[in-house]
């Protein structure tokens, strides 16, 4: 980490010790954060390159670039490794890492040593991953539906389910440190009602970590057991059922979902108050809707089973549940939008990600409502449409958020800042690359496009060369940040403690941190977003 | 007041608080809600097979039936007594490190460890007489003997096999945990070994002893659920 002479005259948690070893056995949760960064980021690419390759392919309506059977493991892969070693980790275990102890004024998360360990499964569980991959991968889809993947494919499909399985109790570890510092650590004066919304979204998060990735683990032992000892569980030629399997796997893979979108609503909680300079309206409505999601994720799981042969009953009350779903999330909506109502905005990079966090966030679930609705789904599903709805939510909601609060929080975690022009640049390549991207999707989707083919009719072609135009400029996109922030490690500008102007109790400590966080532990006498008692910053930092 | 502030400086010099902690009662409350929390993910965790062997259960009800009968009842039994023995060995061990009180804790850890162990033997014993008997699901699973104990139910082979995947999924998960717990202890044998217990310092001692309950629990409910499905005779 090459950190400038003018910053080592302050100690901070990155110049308190040098070495490998000082990283690799840190108990410091920002070092661990730094750790997740570097490997999510990794994956993040691979996952990437996966997505490359399938745009690729479908640039022309003939099967031409890869073979059927690569292109099954393409997508499988690429859903895996963006879902399992990017999205879901993405936000809790790199932001979320860093931020939680600083928010609620405590030196370290209550168990660091099983922080540390948490990356460490991460990291095995990865590279058993990488190992899988390069081995010849897997081709069942990233959902492992038996008993294909149970009985017929030929792939790889123990060393994937085993790595996902073992990836799991990093996130439940990750959970489990979260909940009980944030119940336990709160520094003095910092009530319930006086939490940040993004430590409200990520305790959300924590209860899904614990309550449902147990349930993908047993899912998918299950699964290795099936296919490792021949049993018979999930195989409908010996009683076994495989609408089971599919139960198992969605009440966790549903939920999963709202893993991945919690955390960017709680950064975009952050983000569109400090940007606009006033209170976030209704505090109270947006932490509990963050619980409302948590809660009612978990009963709206077999949407994903409509056409595939559960009672009609069952589905009629599956689609009522996903429903109310669009209560709290048009809660958090309506709550930013009227935050920003008559506020000072200032566009910088964070808000404009959370801008586009807000618009696309929106288009993703209104269309997720067209899915649970039964009549529509049956038309639509297995088709780009659903590909489309989920990236909108995932890409444009999730990793929108992740990349905003990465800007948003970047001055803090390196003392440095990015540089303002590249970064609304990258902003708005990403906006524009995804819209082109995703949105002909829907279109090829509602014409009846079936997901998860390798060839098309022609008659589809320019609605898939927009996506794959729109996909290159994505992909633009995302190595701009990428070169201009290492960039800024070493010539970004020195940010200050508090170059926003940001309430919250990170923002009170020195950029980069101690490695204990704060010199002492602060007493909370004020409200969360109290930003009309602090000046806006005199000087909007430009690059 | 000056008295609890002189205990808590006094707590704030204690060599097992860690750096990260304001003080004893901090760190003893975050301890043991992490360990709550984790007993809610292994909750979980059982969760989903438990599910899967009431789908099963009520759809092939007489090969689970049939299936149950052909497990040792007795040695279930006995193993429930057991682990019921070292439940109590355990919550008098906590209450004995939090009294300090070193050998007593020594030997209520020994007795525990060898009552977890003796579980182990005796389901090892169950084990081996469904291996013996060609139960164990696979290409050498065979019922012609359940089905030849109960001659006027037609049992089919593949619903058997669920039965026994099951069992032994189950009862090796429980096992699994109960190996975990026994190292859980040997850890915790040591720590009394040393004299690291006491009034205000026994925190391992209660959240081992947290875990090594929820794992009786757990057996409490697969007893009923694996052995006792239904006793009456099966034609």
């Amino acid at each position: 980490m090459a950190t400038p002479a003018v910053q080592d005259e302050r100690p901070n948690y990155l110049n308190s010790t040098h070495g490998i070893r000082s990283w690799l056995l840190t108990t410091d949760h920002k070092r661990i954060a730094l750790l997740y960064l570097m490997s999510v980021t990794f994956f993040f690419f691979i996952g990437g390159l996966f997505a490359l390759l399938i745009r690729l392919e479908l640039l022309t309506p003939a099967g031409d670039l890869v073979m059927a059977d690569t292109y099954n493991k393409l997508f499988t892969m690429h859903g895996q490794i963006m879902v399992f070693f990017f999205l879901i980790p993405s936000i809790p275990a790199i932001l979320g890492n860093f931020l939680v102890p600083m928010m609620i004024g405590a030196k370290d998360l209550a168990f660091p040593k099983i922080n540390l360990l948490s990356w460490y499964i991460y990291i095995f569980a990865g590279g058993l991953m990488l190992y899988c991959i390069v081995t010849g991968g897997v081709d069942t889809g990233w959902t492992f539906y038996t008993p294909f993947s149970t009985a017929f494919s030929h792939t790889q499909v123990v060393e994937a389910a085993l790595a996902i399985f073992i990836n799991g109790f990093s996130s439940i570890l990750t959970g489990l440190n979260f909940v009980v510092t944030i119940h336990r650590m709160r520094a003095p004066g910092l009530t319930w009602r006086r939490l940040p919304l993004f430590i409200w979204s990520h305790y959300a998060v924590s209860i899904i970590f614990l309550l449902g990735t147990p349930v993908l683990a047993i899912t998918l032992l299950l699964v290795f057991f099936e296919r490792v000892f021949n049993l018979g569980i999930f195989d409908p030629t010996r009683g076994g059922d495989p609408l089971l399997f599919q139960h198992l796997f969605w009440f966790y893979s549903h939920p999963a979902v709202y893993i991945m979108i919690l955390p960017s609503m709680g950064v975009v909680s952050e983000i569109v108050p400090c940007f606009s300079r006033k209170r976030i309206f209704g505090y109270e409505f947006v932490a509990m809707s963050s619980i409302g999601i948590a809660v009612i994720g978990f009963l709206v799981w077999a949407h994903h089973m409509f056409v595939a042969g559960i009672s009609l009953y069952a589905a009629l009350i599956f689609s009522v549940l996903s429903y109310l779903v669009a209560v709290p999330s048009a809660i958090k909506v309506f709550n930013w939008t009227a935050t920003m109502y008559k506020g000072s905005i200032s566009l910088d990079t964070p808000m404009l990600y959370a801008l586009g966090f807000i618009g696309l966030f929106t288009i993703g679930g209104l269309t997720g409502l067209f899915l649970a609705a039964l009549g529509v789904d049956v038309h639509v599903h297995d088709t780009y449409f659903v590909i489309a709805h989920f990236h909108y939510v995932m890409v444009g909601g999730a990793v929108m958020g992740y990349m905003g609060g990465l800007h948003f929080w970047w001055p803090k975690m390196t003392g440095r800042m990015y540089p303002e022009i590249w970064g609304k640049l990258a902003a708005v390549t990403i906006f524009l690359g995804f819209n082109l991207t995703f949105f002909p999707q829907f279109i090829l989707g509602y014409l009846g496009m079936p997901r998860r083919y390798w060839e098309y009719p022609p008659e589809f072609q320019v609605w898939n060369v927009l996506s794959t135009a729109g996909a290159s400029i994505l992909a633009v996109g995302y190595l701009l940040p990428m070169v201009y922030m290492i960039w800024s490690l070493r010539y970004g500008k020195i940010a200050g403690d508090n170059p926003w102007g940001a309430a919250g109790l990170e923002w009170k400590t020195q950029s980069p941190p101690i490695t204990s966080n704060f010199e002492v532990t602060p007493e909370v006498t004020w409200e969360a977003y109290n930003y009309d008692e602090i000046p806006a910053p005199e000087e909007v930092p430009v690059g | 007041m000056a008295e609890t502030s002189a205990l808590a400086t006094q707590e704030h010099e204690h060599s097992d608080l860690q750096h990260h902690f304001a003080d004893m009662e901090q760190q003893k409350e975050a301890s043991t809600l992490g360990m709550w929390v984790f007993l809610g993910t292994e909750i979980m965790f059982f969760g989903g097979m438990f599910l899967a062997y009431l789908v099963y259960r009520l759809k092939y009800y007489n090969e689970f039936a049939t299936g149950s009968q052909s497990i040792d009842i007795w040695l279930g039994t006995i193993n429930t007594i057991v682990l019921i023995c070292s439940s109590l060995t355990v919550a008098l061990g906590v209450k004995a490190a939090q009294r300090g009180k070193r050998k007593l804790l020594i030997v209520l850890i020994i007795l525990t460890l060898i009552f977890g162990l003796a579980f182990l033997g005796i389901k090892g014993i169950e084990w081996y007489q469904k291996y013996q008997e060609h139960h164990v699901p696979g290409i050498s699973f065979n019922i012609s003997d359940i089905q030849a104990a109960h001659p006027h139910t037609p049992l089919n082979p593949g619903h058997a096999q669920l039965y026994f995947s099951l069992y032994f999924a189950l009862t090796g998960l429980h096992a699994l945990h109960m190996i975990i717990g026994i190292g859980i202890f040997l850890a915790l044998l040591w720590m009394a070994w040393k004299g690291r217990f006491g009034p205000d310092y026994y925190t391992p001692m209660e959240i081992g002893g947290l875990y090594w309950h929820f794992v009786d629990i757990v057996w409490i409910y697969l007893f009923p659920l694996l052995y006792l499905i239904d006793r009456k005779h099966i034609p």
